[in-house]
């Protein structure tokens, strides 16, 4: 920062102190919210980790381990979990669609897109719920299980937060005049979709796909 | 002495709920951050005393070469409570709150960015302080496998209960790593986001910018810790087998995931600490801070390095040789930041006109001990001299002279300088340069034993030892014992003063920095306008004024 800006903020707040007028109480909102973003996005990426780090153990069990596949396991099946990425993924586009639709004060369309959003996760869940009961291993059979349920059940959680915060802005969103002025909430919710999202594709890859 | 001014008699009649008179704040839900930064201060330092009793007790079973003391098994549960404590309820939770305190004074804002949230953390300390305390009371007593909980060892259940002392241990750690992240989004947004008018990145105090290292490093560690102690305790409840090489898993990968947050968790301390030497040293030296873009910046290359030096905890673990190689020369590498800084306090101290009150006394020693701890760091780093001494007390006598003797004092040096600020009274000179010297001669005698008797070859978490190893053992409990006393005058010293101590004025150091513009202790709001900073900080010597609205930060009191 040069020393102009330096004097602009000093006269600017030179302007407003004495007169605290309408202008800096929705300064102050806005930077409350800008805030509130802020470390959502800090938290996420530290969340990310915890991710990157279950990702890394999965690698070295499967590249180091002698007995990768427990007996009479041959591999997993790819059809139905694909089918649920393609689901899971188009809803973060569907998502999208519901943000767009409250950024021009579209209400009922919002409202129509969240929904959808909210059933197309609630379908991956069921999908991976009907998954585990086909499997032919458990969470307790060799390093393989452990891994797998441990991955896909720590993203699944993620998955069922996602859909109770959906639920929760869905909610806050029939009380008039709620979302008039942006909401830190629906665009956090959205954005922590996106991120579970971008998890799934990873763990994707790293499961079904390579092995 | 005796004549209390009318106003102070008047604000006490009028304990407004959230004033500073008020003491019931400190036992309420507070988001005042300056009350959680206390009643962090005060819980950690409490259990700072039950770490130091589990030391003592465990100093009282070597000060004889055999176990005669405590039964081995109960030998082992105190030393792993002993670091368990000493890490996660005295020295992370005790810079948090200090930097609760600090640095939203610092950088000119009101509060943290997230108040609540800050509030929460807080009470989650007390929360898994009970859970972990609460093990010495389950059958089978707490965890034995050490701080680290290497499995297969922490595997073991003995008593074949669900609630067992390990399961109690992963909670409690798992607790504190989720108040730890907590504390760190809210530290990393307030500094990014609430710094006040004109306090650009290179104006803020150095302290600052090293709790924005130390966090970031909270947001990237922690994670991996997490991870671990998730799979470490499916693997314990439920039966999993990641780490039980029996049944097909790696133990070393838990030693990876482990270290790859706390490692860097030992910069997490020190990095605050250098903090503190940072604000101190100028003040007493009235000098500027040598080198103070570089010094600022080093903290987050400290960081950024803190993440690629974890595997040197492992050069005994089967490490492939390209990897000990590797990290023994990042381990090396952060020496160099971390020597620079060293290089910008002497230089600021150099020629200074030192005033050796009781901060600055703790600030220079803790500086010696830790140039002495970074000698045996830089020895440590070496993979053959780290094979040799792996697991003895060298390693002991290495990061205790960091914790102990850097960090303690460094913590000690800052509760005396920002005391009168904290409370509004002065402590007691006396009794504080009583406390540093009992403190400089007990760690000195404490922990300068133990690197002898790591080079002797002394395992480390051995209840009794070859009578060889008896002389620098007793001096080394002698040094113990000291150091539990010498908390005694400081306690008097810090109760004592807050009751009926001098009132302190704003400014008692004439040091330079936005929380010493504002009363002692600050109201409420801190700051009725925020202030506009002009100024680089540090300007000793010079007459540049800080901010440029220094008479209207607070509401003036007509009452004289």
């Amino acid at each position: 920062m040069n020393p102009t800006d330096v004097n602009a903020s000093l006269n600017t707040k030179g302007s407003t102190d004495h007169t605290p007028d309408l202008h800096t109480n929705t300064e102050h909102h806005h930077d409350e919210a800008g805030n509130s973003m802020f470390g959502f996005i800090v938290f996420l990426v530290s969340e990310s980790v915890i991710f990157l780090s279950f990702f890394a153990g999965y690698i070295v069990y499967k590249t180091t381990a002698l007995d990768w596949l427990p007996s009479g396991v041959t591999g997993l099946e790819t059809r139905e979990p694909a089918i649920n990425t393609i689901v899971l993924v188009s809803s973060s586009f569907v998502i999208y669609i519901a943000e767009r639709f409250l950024h021009v004060k579209n209400l009922w369309g919002f409202r129509l897109f969240w929904l959808l959003t909210m059933a197309m996760g609630s379908y991956f869940l069921y999908g991976q719920a009907v998954e585990w009961r086909g499997l032919p291993f458990g969470f307790t059979d060799g390093v393989f299980g452990g891994t797998f349920y441990l991955l896909t059940g720590f993203h699944g959680l993620h998955v069922l937060t996602g859909i109770l915060l959906q639920a929760i802005m869905l909610v806050r969103s029939l009380i008039p005049g709620n979302y008039d002025r942006g909401e830190f909430g629906v665009a956090a919710t959205s954005l922590f979709w996106h991120f579970v999202d971008v998890i799934w594709i990873i763990l994707f890859v790293l499961i079904y796909v390579w092995q | 002495m005796t004549n209390l001014s009318v106003d102070a008699i008047a604000q006490v009649e009028q304990p407004l709920p959230g004033a500073p008179n008020n003491w019931k704040r400190f036992f309420s839900f507070s988001t005042d951050h300056k009350v959680i930064g206390i009643q962090y201060l005060v819980t950690s330092f409490f259990f700072f005393l039950v770490g130091g009793i589990l030391a003592m007790i465990i100093r009282g079973e070597l000060i004889t070469p055999e176990a005669d003391l405590l039964d081995r098994a109960v030998y082992n549960a105190m030393f792993t409570m002993h670091g368990t404590i000493m890490l996660f309820l005295w020295t992370f939770p005790s810079l948090v709150g200090l930097s609760n305190y600090l640095v939203p004074l610092m950088i000119g804002a009101k509060d943290m960015a997230f108040p609540r949230l800050n509030a929460a953390a807080f009470w989650m300390v007390p929360v898994f302080g009970v859970i972990l305390m609460a093990s010495f009371l389950v059958p089978g007593g707490p965890s034995q496998s050490g701080w680290w909980a290497y499995p297969p060892v922490s595997l073991q259940n003995p008593t074949g209960n669900l609630i067992n002392g390990q399961v109690l241990w992963i909670l409690a750690v798992a607790i504190s790593g989720v108040s730890s992240i907590m504390g760190a989004v809210n530290f990393v947004t307030t500094i990014a986001r609430m710094r006040a008018p004109g306090m650009t990145w290179f104006r803020m105090p150095v302290f600052v910018w090293t709790v924005f290292a130390a966090q970031i490093i909270q947001l990237f560690g922690l994670p991996a810790l997490t991870a671990g102690a998730v799979m470490l305790l499916l693997d314990l409840t439920v039966g999993t087998s990641f780490f039980d090489p029996a049944r097909g898993g790696d133990p070393v990968l838990f030693q990876h995931f482990f270290w790859f947050y706390s490692h860097p968790a030992v910069y997490v301390i020190i990095l605050p600490i250098f903090g503190i030497f940072s604000e101190i040293f100028p003040v007493y030296a009235r000098k500027p801070l040598f080198g103070y873009k570089v010094v600022a910046i080093s903290s987050l290359i400290i960081t950024g390095l803190s993440g690629i030096v974890w595997v040197h905890h492992m050069f005994a673990s089967g490490t492939p040789g390209w990897m000990r190689m590797v990290f023994m020369a990042t381990t090396m590498l952060i020496s160099v930041p971390t020597g620079i800084k060293v290089f910008a306090w002497v230089a600021t101290i150099w020629g200074g006109k030192l005033r050796l009150n009781t901060p600055m006394l703790f600030a220079l020693g803790g500086l010696v001990m830790f140039v002495f701890a970074g000698v045996t760091g830089i020895m440590l780093a070496s993979v053959p001299f780290d094979i040799h001494v792996n697991n003895t007390y060298f390693v002991v006598g290495h990061f205790h002279y960091v914790i102990y003797g850097a960090v303690v004092m460094g913590m000690y040096a800052a509760l005396y300088h920002w005391f009168p600020k904290m409370t509004g009274r002065m402590y007691s000179e006396g009794l504080g340069k009583l406390h540093f010297v009992l403190t400089l001669i007990g760690t000195n005698l404490n922990f300068f034993p133990m690197h002898p008797l790591g080079l002797q070859g002394m395992p480390r978490r051995v209840a009794s030892y070859d009578p060889e190893f008896a002389f620098w053992n007793v001096v080394a409990s002698l040094g113990a014992f000291l150091l539990g006393m010498s908390t005694l005058p400081f306690i008097l010293n810090m109760i004592g003063s807050w009751v009926q101590g001098e009132a302190a004025p704003k400014n008692p150091w004439r040091a330079i920095g936005l929380e010493w513009l504002v009363s002692s202790p600050p109201t409420v709001e801190n700051f009725e306008e925020l202030p506009i900073v002009v100024a680089e900080p540090y300007g000793y010597g010079k007459s540049d004024p800080l901010v440029a609205n220094p008479d209207r930060l607070e509401v003036v009191h007509e009452s004289h």
